[in-house]
C-alpha cells in the first residue's frame, strides 16, 4: 500500500515538471529550436491529428474529430480547446513581460561596462610602458653580469678535477695505507676506479709516476696477497678472498687455479703421506702377525673368526676413517671452495668470456682424479694387507664407508670418475675377499684332515668299541681336534658338521657385503655378478669342487707310495664325498641362491654337475681304499707264500697265522666299512653255509678234479673242466670299481686279495705237504670270508682256483682228506 | 672291412714263455714253453699261415725242465735259450741254456703230422749258462740284432753277460754286474737295449728300475718306485733310445723317459689286473701290446710318446704337395693316446704277448692255461698309420 502510495506520489511529482517542460518543448518548437533526445516524444508527433506535434493538420484533425465524436464531446473539446488556448496566452503574456525586463537590465549592463573599459584602457597603457621599461632594466643587469657568471662555471669545473687530482696524487699514499692496515680489498676498489683515468693519462710524467707508485704498490700488494696465498696458513674464507683480490687485480686465472690446487694439493698430500704413514710399518708388523697367526691356525681351532684381527697399527676401519675424514674432507672442501671462486664466480663476472670455468673445470677433474689414484691406491694397499678373515664386518663398514664418502665427490663433480673408481675398488676388494675366503675355507678343509688324521692315529680304540671317550680325553692334548671321539661315523659327522657351519659363517661373512644399509650393495655388480659369481661359483661351488679335487688328490699321491694316507681316511672322505652328493651340496647350495639371490640369473654350475664330481671323487676313494686294503693284505700273503720252501715242508698241523691275520684284519676292514657303510645286498646264499659248501666244492668238484688232472691218460681234461668252468662264471674284474656299501667293498678286498694269493701260488712249486697246507689255508679262509662278500660262489671260485694252482704246481700231489682240513681249521 | 678273427691254438700244457722266433723274417713263427712238473715240457713252434689262417705247429721236447722263460736267437733260427726249472733232490732250481732246434723238424712235422705228436724230437743242448757262483736264472736276453754270440742272463742279484763260443757251444762269462743291497734283491725281468750301440740293459727288481752300462758294467740310472708294486717287464722304445716301458703289479703301465726319471712320461692304467707283459711294436713304437692277469690283451695307441707323434709326416707333404687336400686334413688331425682295442679270448691270466718278427701287423698272447691268441692290428688303425 504504501508503496503504491509512493509510486503515485512519484507519479504525481513528475507530473509537474513534465507539464512545464512540455510547455517549454512547445516554445521551443514555435522557435524552431530542435532539441535531441526527446525522440520517444518526437515519434508520437508524427501524428497530423497530435495536436503538439509539428506536423498538426488543423483540417485533418477537425474532420477526424467531427467524424469520431460526438456533439456532447464536440463540445467537451471546443471547451477544452478554448481552456487550452487561453492558458496558453497567458503563458506567453508572462513570457513576453519577463523578456522585456531582462533586456532592459541587459542594456544598463551594456552602458555601464561601457564607461569601466573607458578606465581600463588607460590602466593598461600605463602597465604597458612600465614592462618596457623593466625590460630595459633588467637587459642591462643581465648584461653587467654575463662574465661573472662564466667564471664561476668555470672554477667549479676545476674544482671538481682538482678534488680527482687530488684524489689520485693521494693515491699511492692511501693505497700505502691500506697495504698497511691491510685493507686489502679498499686498496683494490680503490685502485679499480683510479686504473682508467691513470692508464689515459699515461703519457704525462705526473701520472705516469702515480700509475708507477700505483703499480709498485699494487705488485707489493699482488705479491702479499700471493704471498698471504702461498702460506696456506690462512683460512678458507680468507683464501677465497684472496683469490678474488687477486683475479680483479687481472692476475692469470689459469696461474691461479694452478696455484690454487698446488696449494691445496699439498695440504691433501701430508694428509695422503699420513696415510701412507700408518701402512709403511705395516709389512713387517704383518710378517709377525701371519707367523703369529699360522701356528693358530694350525691349532686346530674351528672357527678361524674367533682369530685376532691382523696387528697393524690402526684397523681398516681407522684407517678408511681417518681417509674419509682427512683427505675426502679436505678433498671436499677444496672442491667446493674451488668451483665458489673459479667456476661459479667466474660464470657472473666478466671471466666468462675468457672460457674460465671450462679451463677451471678441466684443472679440477684432473686434479681431482690425480689425487684421487693415489688415494685409491693407498686405500687398496691397505685393503690387500687385510689379509685376515676375521671379522668381515670391519672391512664391510669400512668400504661402505670408503664408498659413501666419495658419494659427496660424486655430488660435487658430477662428470668424475672417482666415484666409478672408487666402486671398482670396492668390488675388487669384495672379490679379494671372496678368494680370501675361499683360502680360508680350503685351508680349513686340510686342517679338519690333518685333525682327522691325527684322530685316527692315536690308537683306535673305535673298533674294539670301548672306552673310546676315556682314551681319548685322555689322550688327547688341549686342541678341539683331539677331544673329538674317534670312532669313525663321529669324526665323520663332526667333519662334515665343522665344514658346513665354516660355509655357513662364511657366508654369513661374505652376505655383509649386499646387506641393504650398506650404500654400494645396490650396485649392479653386487646385486648380480658377485651373488652368483662371486659367492655362489667361485666361493661355494670352488670349494666344493676343492673338497672333491682334494680327495682324487689322495688317491693319486698316495697311490705310487702304497698308503701314505691312511685308509680309514680314505673311507671317511668317500663317505663325505658321498654325503655330499646326496645331500649337502644342494643344501649348500640352497643357502647360497636364498641368501644371494640373483636377480640377472647368469649361468651357474649346476648341482648335478657337482654331485657328479662329488660321486666321482667318492666312487674314487672307495676303490682306492679298496685298493690300499687290498694290497695289504695282498702284501701278506704274497710274503707269505714267496718265502716259504714249499717242497720241503712239514705236513701241515695249523693254519698258517699269515691266514689268521689275513682274516682278523678282514674283520676289523669289515667293522671300519661298515661304521660308515650301509650293508648292502648280497645274493641269496644259504647261512651259515659254511662248512657245508665248502665240503661240497672240495670233496666233490675238487676231488673230481684232482683225479682228473693227474690221471696220466687224460692231461686235456684239466683244461677242458677248468676252461667249462670258466666258460659259465663270469669274468671276474679285479681292481673294478665298487659300490657304495660293505659288502661291495669288501668283496673288493677279498677279490684282490684272493687273487693275489693265486697269482703267487702259480710261480711256486709244492711238495706234498705245500699243496696238503694250501688246501688248509684256503679251507680256513673259505670259513670265514664267505660271509663278507656279495657271492660267496666268487669266493670259492678263487679258493678253487688257489687250490687247483697248487695242485698244478705240485710235484707229488696228495690232497689231504677232507675231514683232517675241518678238524685243523676248527682247532683254529 | 672287418677285421680277421682271432686263431687260436691251445696247448695240453700249462704255458707261460713266448717268443717270437726272432732270426725268422719270412714266416710268422712263435716259439712257446710249456709248464710242466710232471710231464716232460715242449717247445711248441708255431707257424702261422696269414694267408689261409692257418696254425702249423710242431713240437719239440724240452726235457730239462719246466720254461720259465724262452729266448730265440736273433742271429740263428735254429738256436734259442731257455730258463727252466729242475727238481733235484727235492730242490728246485732254475737253469738257464743255449738249445739248438733239430735240424730236420721242419721237414718232419710236413710229411706226418701225427708221427711228431707221438714221438717229438728233442732239442740239442749247446750249453748252459749256469754258473754255481750265482744263483737262479729269471731269464735270459739276447744282444738285440747281435750276432748271436752274447746273451746276458739274470740270475737272483746277478747279471751275467756271456761270450758263446764255438758255435755257441762253450760259454764264457766275460763280465758280472751284482746288485748291492739289502735284503735278497732279485732281478725279475730285464731287456737289453737296442740303441747306444747295445751298451745299456735295463732291470726290474722290485719296485725299481735300473740301467746298467755293459761296457763297465755298473749302474747308470735307477728309477726307484717305478711302480707302486713289483715291475713285471720293461721293454724299450726301438725308435726313441731313450724311451722305456715298464708294466707291473699296480695295473699300470708306465712310459719313461730314462734322461729325466723323476716322473713317467705317461701312465696308463686299463688293466684291472697286474701287467705281466709290454711289448713296443718293433716298427710302429706307436703301437704296444701289454699282457695281464686280468685275462685281457690290450694294445694301445701310444701317439703322443711315439716316435712319429703326428704319423708319417714325409706322407703328409708328398699328399699336399699331390692333389688331395682331404687327406691331407686327415692325416694332420691330431691323434690321440687310445686304447685300440681289448682283446678278451683268454680265459686265464695272460702273461706273455709277443709281436711278430715277420708281419709287424701280428701278434701272440698266450695264457696260463696253454692258449695262444694270434691277432692281428686292427686293419683301420694299420692303415691309418701306413697312409
Amino acid at each position: 500500500m504504501d508503496g503504491e502510495a509512493d509510486e503515485t506520489v512519484a507519479v504525481g511529482d513528475d507530473c509537474v515538471p513534465g507539464r512545464r517542460r512540455r510547455v517549454h518543448g512547445m516554445l521551443k518548437l514555435y522557435y524552431g529550436l530542435n532539441e535531441e533526445g526527446k525522440a520517444a516524444e518526437e515519434s508520437e508527433s508524427l501524428d497530423p491529428c497530435d495536436i503538439n506535434g509539428p506536423h498538426f493538420d488543423p483540417e485533418l484533425y477537425l474532420n477526424k474529430l467531427r467524424r469520431e465524436c460526438s456533439l456532447a464531446e464536440l463540445m467537451d473539446q471546443e471547451t477544452c480547446m478554448v481552456k487550452q488556448i487561453r492558458s496558453l496566452d497567458s503563458d506567453m503574456q508572462t513570457l513576453v513581460y519577463e523578456n522585456y525586463n531582462k533586456f532592459i537590465s541587459a542594456t544598463d549592463t551594456i552602458r555601464k561596462m561601457k564607461n569601466d573599459f573607458k578606465k581600463m584602457e588607460d590602466e593598461m597603457d600605463c602597465l604597458s610602458a612600465n614592462m618596457a621599461a623593466i625590460t630595459e632594466f633588467s637587459a642591462s643587469i643581465s648584461g653587467t653580469l654575463q662574465d661573472q657568471h662564466t667564471q664561476i662555471t668555470k672554477l667549479s669545473g676545476v674544482h671538481t678535477l682538482l678534488r680527482k687530482l687530488q684524489f689520485l696524487f693521494e693515491l699511492p699514499a692511501r693505497l700505502n695505507k691500506c697495504l698497511e692496515l691491510q685493507a686489502y680489498a679498499q686498496a683494490v676498489s680503490s685502485h679499480r676506479r683510479a686504473r682508467c683515468v691513470l692508464q689515459q693519462y699515461s703519457h704525462l710524467p705526473s701520472f705516469k709516476g702515480i700509475q708507477d707508485d700505483c703499480h709498485a704498490i699494487m705488485d707489493k700488494l699482488a705479491q702479499e696477497l700471493r704471498q698471504k696465498f702461498r702460506d696456506g696458513g690462512s683460512s678458507a674464507k680468507d683464501l677465497s678472498e684472496c683469490v678474488e683480490l687477486l683475479l680483479q687485480l687481472d692476475e692469470p686465472a689459469e696461474e691461479l687455479c694452478d696455484k690454487f690446487l698446488s696449494h691445496a694439493r699439498s695440504r691433501l698430500e701430508s694428509d695422503l703421506q699420513g696415510l701412507e704413514a700408518e701402512i709403511r710399518p705395516y709389512p713387517s708388523a704383518a710378517k709377525d702377525a701371519s707367523a703369529r697367526r699360522s701356528p693358530s691356525l694350525a691349532d686346530n681351532s674351528p672357527k678361524f673368526n674367533t682369530l685376532p684381527s691382523p696387528t697393524s697399527n690402526t684397523d681398516i676401519l681407522e684407517f678408511i676413517d681417518r681417509g674419509c675424514n682427512e683427505f675426502v674432507s679436505s678433498l671436499c672442501l677444496v672442491i667446493t671452495s674451488y668451483q665458489e671462486l673459479f667456476i661459479n664466480h667466474a660464470q657472473t663476472g666478466e671471466l666468462v668470456s675468457k672460457n674460465i670455468p671450462q679451463m677451471a673445470n678441466c684443472k679440477l677433474h684432473a686434479f681431482v682424479d690425480n689425487l684421487a689414484a693415489r688415494y685409491f691406491s693407498l686405500v687398496e694397499r691397505r685393503i690387500q694387507e687385510e689379509k685376515s678373515v676375521g671379522d668381515n664386518s670391519l672391512l664391510v663398514r669400512a668400504l661402505d664407508r670408503f664408498h659413501r664418502r666419495l658419494q659427496a665427490v660424486a655430488k660435487l663433480l658430477p662428470g668424475s670418475a672417482v666415484p666409478n673408481k672408487g666402486t671398482e675398488i670396492v668390488i675388487r676388494a669384495a672379490t679379494e675377499r671372496v678368494k680370501q675366503y675361499l683360502s680360508a675355507l680350503q685351508s680349513f678343509y686340510m686342517d679338519s684332515l690333518t685333525d682327522v688324521r691325527q684322530a685316527l692315529a692315536t690308537p683306535r680304540l673305535s673298533v674294539a668299541g670301548a672306552s673310546v671317550a676315556g682314551g681319548g680325553a685322555h689322550l688327547g692334548g688341549p686342541g678341539p681336534g683331539r677331544d673329538a671321539p674317534n670312532s669313525l661315523p663321529e669324526l665323520l659327522s663332526s667333519l662334515s658338521a665343522s665344514i658346513l657351519n665354516q660355509i655357513k659363517s662364511v657366508l654369513a661373512s661374505v652376505h655383509l657385503f649386499t646387506a641393504k644399509d650398506i650404500t654400494f650393495s645396490n650396485k649392479p655388480y653386487f646385486k648380480g655378478e658377485f651373488c652368483s659369481q662371486g659367492v655362489r661359483e667361485s666361493l661355494v661351488v670352488s670349494f666344493i669342487k676343492f673338497v672333491c679335487q682334494s680327495s682324487r688328490h689322495f688317491c693319486e699321491s698316495a697311490g705310487d707310495k702304497g698308503g701314505s694316507t691312511p685308509p680309514a681316511l680314505l673311507l671317511l672322505l668317500s663317505r663325505l664325498c658321498l654325503d655330499y652328493e646326496t645331500s649337502t651340496i644342494s643344501y649348500i647350495l640352497t643357502l647360497t641362491d636364498e641368501q644371494f639371490l640373483d636377480q640377472h640369473h647368469s649361468p651357474v654350475t649346476p648341482v648335478t654337475t657337482l654331485c657328479a664330481e662329488a660321486k666321482e671323487a667318492a666312487q674314487k676313494l672307495l676303490n682306492h681304499y679298496v685298493k690300499v686294503q687290498g694290497l695289504i693284505i695282498s702284501q701278506m700273503l704274497r710274503k707269505s707264500v714267496e718265502t716259504r720252501d714249499w717242497v720241503n715242508t712239514i705236513e701241515p698241523r695249523n693254519v698258517r697265522a699269515v691266514m689268521k691275520r689275513v682274516v682278523e684284519d678282514t674283520t676289523s676292514i669289515d667293522v671300519q666299512v661298515g661304521l660308515l657303510y650301509e650293508e648292502g645286498v648280497r645274493k641269496a646264499h644259504s647261512s651259515d653255509s659254511s662248512k657245508r659248501t665248502f665240503s661240497v666244492y672240495s670233496s666233490s668238484r675238487q676231488q673230481a678234479r684232482y683225479a682228473a688232472s693227474y690221471t696220466p691218460s687224460a692231461p686235456m681234461d684239466t683244461n677242458l673242466l677248468s676252461n667249462i668252468h670258466k666258460l659259465f662264471s663270469e669274468r671276474i674284474d679285479i681292481f673294478s670299481s665298487v659300490e657304495f656299501n660293505k659288502v661291495s667293498v669288501m668283496t673288493g678286498i677279498i677279490k684282490i686279495s684272493l687273487k693275489t694269493f693265486l697269482e703267487c701260488v702259480r710261480l711256486r712249486t709244492f711238495g706234498r705237504y705245500g699243496l696238503q697246507q694250501i688246501q688248509v689255508d684256503c679251507h680256513y679262509l673259505q670259513m670265514y670270508l664267505w660271509r663278507f662278500v656279495s657271492d660267496e660262489n666268487l669266493v670259492h671260485f678263487l679258493l678253487d682256483e688257489i687250490v687247483g694252482s697248487s695242485a698244478h704246481r705240485c710235484l707229488d700231489p696228495a690232497p689231504m682228506e677232507q675231514s683232517v682240513i675241518e678238524v685243523i681249521c676248527e682247532r683254529g | 672291412m672287418e677285421d680277421d678273427a682271432p686263431v687260436i691254438y691251445g696247448l695240453e700244457f700249462q704255458a707261460r714263455a713266448l717268443s717270437a722266433q726272432t732270426a725268422e723274417t719270412d714266416a710268422i713263427r712263435f716259439l712257446v714253453g710249456t709248464q710242466s712238473l710232471k710231464f716232460d715240457n715242449q717247445i711248441h713252434i708255431i707257424d702261422f699261415d696269414d694267408e689261409n689262417n692257418i696254425i702249423n705247429k710242431n713240437v719239440l721236447l724240452h726235457q730239462a725242465g719246466e720254461i720259465w722263460h724262452i729266448g730265440a736267437s736273433p742271429a740263428d733260427k735254429a738256436v734259442l735259450t731257455t730258463c727252466y726249472n729242475k727238481t733235484c733232490d727235492s730242490r728246485v732250481v732254475s737253469c738257464a741254456a743255449v738249445w739248438r732246434m733239430p735240424s730236420d723238424w721242419e721237414t718232419g712235422s710236413h710229411e706226418s703230422p701225427d708221427d711228431t705228436a707221438h714221438n717229438p724230437q728233442t732239442l740239442e743242448l749247446l750249453c748252459h749258462l749256469n754258473d754255481s757262483a750265482h744263483g737262479n736264472a729269471a731269464c735270459v736276453l739276447w744282444e738285440p740284432m747281435g750276432d748271436g754270440k752274447r746273451v746276458i742272463s739274470l740270475a737272483d742279484n746277478h747279471a751275467l753277460l756271456w761270450d758263446l763260443q764255438e758255435s755257441s757251444t762253450q760259454a764264457v762269462v766275460s763280465n758280472t754286474a751284482t746288485l748291492e743291497g739289502k735284503g735278497q734283491l732279485k732281478f725279475t725281468s730285464g731287456k737289453w737295449s737296442p740303441h747306444h750301440n747295445c751298451s745299456q740293459l735295463a732291470t726290474a727288481n722290485d719296485t725299481a728300475i735300473r740301467g746298467w752300462d755293459l761296457r763297465t758294467m755298473s749302474q747308470i740310472y735307477c728309477i726307484e718306485n717305478a711302480h707302486g708294486q713289483l715291475v713285471r717287464d720293461l721293454d724299450f722304445n726301438p725308435n726313441r733310445q731313450y724311451y722305456l716301458a715298464s708294466c707291473g703289479d699296480d695295473c699300470k703301465v708306465k712310459f719313461w723317459d730314462v734322461r729325466n726319471i723323476q716322473e713317467p712320461v705317461k701312465s696308463l692304467e686299463e688293466h684291472s689286473h697286474w701287467v705281466w707283459s709290454v711289448r713296443y711294436n718293433h716298427s710302429h713304437d706307436q703301437l704296444v701290446l701289454t699282457a695281464s692277469s686280468d685275462s685281457r690283451l690290450i694294445l694301445s695307441n701310444m701317439v703322443s710318446i711315439s716316435s712319429e707323434p703326428f704319423g708319417h709326416l714325409v706322407d703328409d707333404e708328398e699328399l699336399s704337395e699331390g692333389e688331395d687336400n682331404h687327406q691331407d686334413d686327415k692325416g694332420k688331425e691330431p691323434l690321440k693316446d687310445s686304447v685300440v682295442s681289448t682283446y678278451e679270448e683268454h680265459e686265464d691270466s695272460v702273461y706273455a704277448a709277443e709281436w711278430s718278427s715277420a708281419d709287424p701287423w701280428l701278434f701272440a698272447s698266450l695264457s696260463y692255461d696253454g692258449r695262444l691268441v694270434i691277432n692281428r692290428v686292427p686293419r683301420a688303425l694299420k692303415y691309418r698309420i701306413l697312409l
